[in-house]
């Protein structure tokens, strides 16, 4: 299975992963981080290609991608 | 010691600073301070210098600061104007610890002025121009002999402190010439692990003078303020002339202060007794210099308004008895000038 | 597992103060990352300007210096002659660099001094709360302009690309964006041009970045990104104005 790492309190809730994830799996999460943002959530998970377009959109280096070989 | 010679102080200041290992000049040309940034363009490629003009002084004087902030030893030469220019990056320097060596040859202001010698630049000097809580040491030569030494000791006194050193000059210092035995070659020698230089084998290191938060600049003032008290305390420097039985002591620097050993030396002919103070370290000024001098007349004797009156004022117990007499636009008094303004005092 | 992405090495663990969105956090992203690509952190110092940037030397293991507003070309031409065969990289805003030190830029071009500019154009100043730059588009309302700019108040915005690529100590000159994932990697790429070529000293590398400000411009972040695309591009066309081939085609 694919990896999505996203550092929940680096994130500040811009939209870009959302915006730009080609999967449309990512989406506004309900947990609020330290920073009064809401990080955003994986679902699902499985249907990840590992192309890391989010962690390229992501303005804080707050998004990891692992690719399952 | 070097070689004995008959030099103009502007050129024979330049040789002394290359000399002192100062191998990178930044630059802006403006009477009557030209004759540095010329020489170090003339002698580049002999001894392997980096001169660059820059487009401002306010260019300039952050150039100086880059430079600084690489441990190299470095300097400008600029006149008033062009001073007033430097003040946010002097400021700047200050602040971040950057040891830059700045020659200021003073011409009269204000504005464009006129551009022969002048000493108008005092306040700005010595209380400092720029903005903020800082000071600098300021140091006056008042021979091409005297300004030659400075210069080397201001590479060491700026990299000793981590604090820029304004080496102040005039016009008649910087255009006369005089024999001077011009100083050896000096290494530099000091603690550069502060130095960006690219973090290889070290931790890297950052400048920033931008706050980070009210607590932490006013820590890092604190810091900064212990560093100024430490110059303030080894620093003060100069030099008394005939003080110990004077019943009049003269106060002046710089060139002013070659006119007023004239002056002295005509009212002691006269049965006078007068003496001269000479400050060399402007700030931190000379209070040593007055200490058990007693209580005296001064007469404070500047090519200005009056400023380091102000300080002598400070300094004395009673300013009352603290007099002054200066000219301006660039009019350098005679000695007879300054003895008739002796007299004046009417102190018998 | 095979990596992806992986937070570049040379980040340290602060979180930046960008606001959510802006295009900063992304430049900055990948100048972290060719600095570990070209392993450039043991050998560099950054210079950075005053602007929201101002503290981005505490986002970065490597040694860093801070400028006076404005003063980065020239603070950065003092290190850069001290140390020729290390890597200096500028950086700027538009306030920084096209108000404050224009004078500075522009003859750092004039003297080919040669290190790599980032210059991150959002149209407004984003640290002092959305006042009008020189780069604001004519007609846009930032706390300055507070019914858009006019050309009899303050005149006409300013092309910083096009004037470097007419600059003959500038080898190289191209406008780039961030608002969709293929320009960001085209950001990468234009970053990299530039810093490789400041190791064969033909002169001043510039990258200029139009930059999503989603507070100053009062937009979400995804409006943001498309308003690069209707207004900004149209004034601010992306492309290279000047590449090292046709210097030395000359």
């Amino acid at each position: 299975m694919n990896q999505v790492k996203i550092d929940f309190d680096r994130c500040k809730e811009c939209g870009y992963c959302v915006n730009f994830c080609p999967k449309k799996i990512l989406a506004i999460g309900s947990k609020i981080n330290k920073r009064g943002y809401y990080p955003p959530v994986i679902d699902p998970i499985e249907e990840c290609i590992a192309c890391g377009t989010c962690a390229k959109v992501c303005p804080e280096a707050a998004i990891e991608v692992y690719k399952e070989i | 010691m070097g070689d004995k010679v008959f030099m103009q102080g502007n050129v024979a200041l330049a040789e002394s600073a290359i000399r002192a290992g100062c191998k990178y000049f930044f630059g802006y040309p403006i009477t009557p301070s030209s004759e540095v940034p010329e020489y170090y363009a003339r002698r580049a490629e002999e001894e392997g210098l980096v001169f660059v003009q820059g487009e401002t002084e306010t260019a300039v004087f952050n150039m100086i600061a880059g430079a600084a902030a690489t441990g190299n030893r470095v300097m400008t030469a600029t006149s008033g104007p062009g001073f007033s220019l430097g003040q946010e990056a002097m400021s700047f320097m200050a602040a971040a610890g950057l040891p830059a060596v700045v020659v200021e040859v003073m011409r009269p202001g204000p504005a464009d002025g006129e551009i022969l010698a002048a000493q108008g630049d005092y306040f700005q000097a010595v209380k400092g121009g720029g903005h903020g809580d800082y000071n600098t040491l300021v140091l006056a030569p008042c021979s091409v002999q005297e300004m030659c030494e400075l210069i080397q000791e201001s590479f060491e006194l700026a990299e000793k402190y981590r604090n820029p050193v304004i080496l102040l000059s005039d016009a008649l210092l910087a255009k006369m010439r005089e024999n001077v035995e011009l100083p050896g070659r000096k290494e530099q020698n000091c603690d550069l692990s502060w130095a960006l230089t690219g973090c290889a084998g070290r931790k890297h290191n950052v400048m920033t003078t931008c706050g980070d938060g009210s607590a932490q600049w006013e820590k890092y003032n604190l810091d900064l303020q212990e560093k100024f008290a430490k110059i303030k305390a080894n620093e003060e420097r100069w030099e008394n002339y005939q003080t110990e039985d004077a019943d009049i002591i003269l106060v002046a620097y710089g060139s002013m202060a070659r006119v007023a050993i004239g002056a002295m030396k005509l009212a002691r002919e006269a049965g006078l007794k007068v003496g001269l103070v000479r400050p060399i370290s402007l700030w931190p000024f000379p209070v040593k210099a007055f200490e058990g001098l007693g209580d005296k007349t001064f007469l404070v004797t500047e090519l200005s308004a009056g400023q380091m009156v102000e300080d002598v004022k400070l300094t004395v117990p009673h300013k009352e008895n603290v007099h002054f007499y200066g000219r301006l636009g660039g009019i350098v008094p005679t000695p007879k000038e300054i003895f008739e303004q002796i007299k004046k005092l009417g102190v018998k | 597992m095979k990596t992806i992405y992986k937070r570049p090495e040379v980040l340290t663990d602060a979180i930046t103060t960008y606001c959510g969105g802006c295009g900063h956090g992304i430049v900055n992203k990948l100048i972290a990352e060719l600095v570990d690509e070209m392993e450039l952190r043991e050998k560099g110092i950054l210079v950075w300007p005053i602007g929201c940037s101002v503290y981005a030397d505490k986002y970065y293991k490597m040694d860093a210096i801070c400028a006076l507003h404005g003063r980065a070309p020239a603070l950065a031409t003092g290190i850069k002659r001290c140390l020729p065969d290390k890597f200096v990289m500028v950086y700027q805003g538009d306030g920084d660099m096209v108000s404050e030190g224009m004078a500075e830029i522009m003859h750092a071009a004039v003297r080919a001094e040669n290190f790599s500019v980032i210059f991150i154009n959002n149209a407004i100043y984003g640290m002092t709360g959305g006042q009008m730059a020189p780069t604001t588009l004519l007609g846009q309302v930032t706390s300055t302009s507070p019914y858009g700019r006019t050309v009899p108040a303050a005149g006409y915005p300013v092309n910083m690309a096009e004037i470097m690529a007419n600059m003959p100590g500038v080898c190289y000159s191209e406008r780039v964006t961030v608002n969709t994932p293929q320009r960001i990697t085209a950001t990468k790429k234009a970053l990299k041009k530039a810093f490789e070529l400041q190791f064969e000293n033909k002169g001043l590398s510039f990258v200029e970045v139009l930059s999503p400000c989603p507070t100053g411009w009062g937009q979400k972040p995804m409006d943001a990104m498309k308003w690069v695309d209707e207004k900004l591009i149209p004034i601010y066309p992306l492309g290279v104005f000047k590449s090292p081939e046709e210097v030395s085609a000359k």
